[in-house]
């Protein structure tokens, strides 16, 4: 059938020479290849060392925004954890007491925040959700752990340090 | 004087034997070292400085493993295969000749373990029997794909084996010896046996990678199409000692080819430097330089494996019967004609 795209090239393939089927000069070639390669520029980075460039918009470990006073911005009404499509957070809402206003914006806070690090499969789309821009993933990598119940991070680690 | 000989020998063959097993030991960092160079990487550099310790911690953690046997083996060959193999890849340096006597006191040490006179057929022998370590073990596997290994090793031995005699049987009609130690003493100085034998030098070549089962004729243990063929069900130690198997062989024959074509411990100016440094430390220049030459080698080796994929079974086959005997029969007549004409001349 004639092809629509009309992009088809067909290939021409003339039998080998006895010189290509010796095999051997192509082998020459490649090993000479090779062997250059062994003097070039290494791509390792050494990762915990050094880290490589990032995109701006690389998406990394979540963080919980404070907004300018310093108070958490989060006022857990679970739409991250809605939109979240791993079900990688859980939170437990609790109510503003008297006195408190210094800590939390709205009367409502994240009492607890979890988000499995092993779950997130970091698509960003809880920070899509977020009313409130409290949730950001600006982070680093998330660091490797050796059990399972490590990678489930909570407030402590997940909300950013207090404005100073 | 029998006693001063027994401790000769023994201290030669506890130095040999741990020359092997050392060399085999850091191949197996050489070739991830390597491996990495090719690939515009760095390769493992965390154990000790550049990773010297590597192959430290890999010995600990193959002791270290559980070690399975898989309850449908049979216990006895499923051991007896691993053995088998280091056993044999072991046994070969006997014969090589590492250096020209050395002059110890008044004693003339020769740095080879056994100079017996038939040393070509004894490699050969010992390189036979290798295989059966490979397919005692996939046999004793009970699985499909370590069978398949096995019989596939089994059948590429065998085919290449014979090609390689043929090759070796051209070089026998140049030297006239089958010891080991007299080839390497002919070869004196620049007279190697590769320039008298360039093609059958090739063909021992091809074949020693493929007695070695190094790439590009792994088929034995590929591991995407036979989830590394015939020590599939090892681990531990058991699969410790195969892949070390496979470097002390790739060692042994390194050494046979260094030996056999490229003059062994021989080197251009050596009766210069003999003279020099005295029967004592002269030949241990030689032994440097054989060794050099085994480095270099084994470094051919792990070069060709990052370079060339692997053949498939049909194309080995063709490789190995439809081109290499031929060519080395051809080798064989010409070698012959050259002789003659010289003899008749």
């Amino acid at each position: 059938m004639e092809s629509l795209s009309n992009r088809k090239k067909v290939i021409e393939q003339t039998p080998m020479n006895f010189w290509e089927r010796m095999y051997l000069p192509a082998i020459a070639k490649g090993l000479s290849i090779t062997f250059r390669h062994m003097f070039k520029k290494k791509e390792t980075t050494f990762y915990p060392e050094e880290e490589r460039e990032f995109s701006k918009n690389w998406r990394g470990m979540h963080s919980l925004k404070r907004d300018e006073q310093g108070r958490e911005r989060c006022t857990a009404c679970g739409l991250c954890a809605l939109s979240c499509p791993a079900e990688a957070i859980t939170m437990i809402a609790g109510e503003r007491k008297k006195g408190e206003e210094h800590l939390y914006r709205e009367e409502k806070y994240a009492a607890v925040y979890e988000i499995n690090m092993l779950r997130c499969i970091f698509c960003g789309l809880c920070e899509e959700a977020c009313p409130k821009e409290a949730i950001y993933l600006d982070g680093p990598i998330v660091p490797a752990d050796y059990l399972r119940k490590d990678f489930i991070y909570g407030k402590d680690k997940l909300v950013e340090e207090p404005l100073k | 004087m029998e006693l001063a000989l027994v401790i000769e020998k023994i201290i030669l063959i506890v130095v040999i034997f741990g020359v092997s097993l050392g060399i085999a030991a850091y191949s197996t960092l050489a070739e991830r070292k390597i491996a990495a160079f090719l690939q515009d990487r760095v390769g493992p550099h965390r154990a000790g400085p550049h990773g010297m310790f590597q192959p430290l911690a890999d010995g600990l953690k193959m002791f270290l493993k559980e070690e399975i046997i898989p309850s449908q083996s049979s216990p006895i060959l499923f051991i007896l295969g691993p053995s088998l193999a280091l056993f044999t890849a072991l046994l070969g340096s006997a014969v090589i000749p590492f250096g020209e006597n050395i002059q110890i006191g008044d004693r003339l040490v020769p740095l080879q373990v056994t100079d017996i006179n038939v040393g070509i057929l004894y490699i050969f022998g010992i390189v036979s029997l290798g295989v059966y370590g490979i397919m005692i073990g996939g046999w004793a596997s009970n699985n499909k794909y370590s069978l398949m290994g096995a019989i596939r090793a089994a059948s590429q031995n065998i085919s290449y084996e014979i090609a390689m005699g043929l090759s070796i049987i051209a070089l026998l009609m140049v030297t006239n010896t089958l010891s080991l130690g007299e080839i390497a003493a002919q070869q004196h100085a620049w007279q190697w046996n590769v320039i008298y034998q360039p093609l059958g030098f090739l063909i021992f070549l091809v074949c020693a990678f493929a007695e070695c089962n190094r790439t590009p004729f792994d088929l034995p243990e590929s591991e995407n199409e036979l989830v590394a063929g015939y020590h599939t069900e090892y681990s531990g130690f058991k699969l410790g000692a195969f892949l070390f198997a496979e470097y002390i062989n790739m060692f042994v024959s390194s050494a046979v080819m260094a030996t056999l074509y490229f003059g062994g411990y021989n080197y251009p100016g050596m009766d210069w430097v003999n003279a020099m440094l005295g029967p004592t430390w002269g030949p241990l220049v030689g032994v440097a330089v054989l060794f050099a030459k085994i480095l270099l080698f084994i470094f051919f080796f792990m070069w060709v494996r990052w370079t060339i994929p692997r053949f498939r079974y049909d194309q080995l086959m063709n490789l190995g019967w439809k081109v290499l005997i031929p060519l080395a029969i051809a080798n064989i007549v010409i070698t012959g004609i050259v002789i003659t004409v010289k003899e008749l001349l």
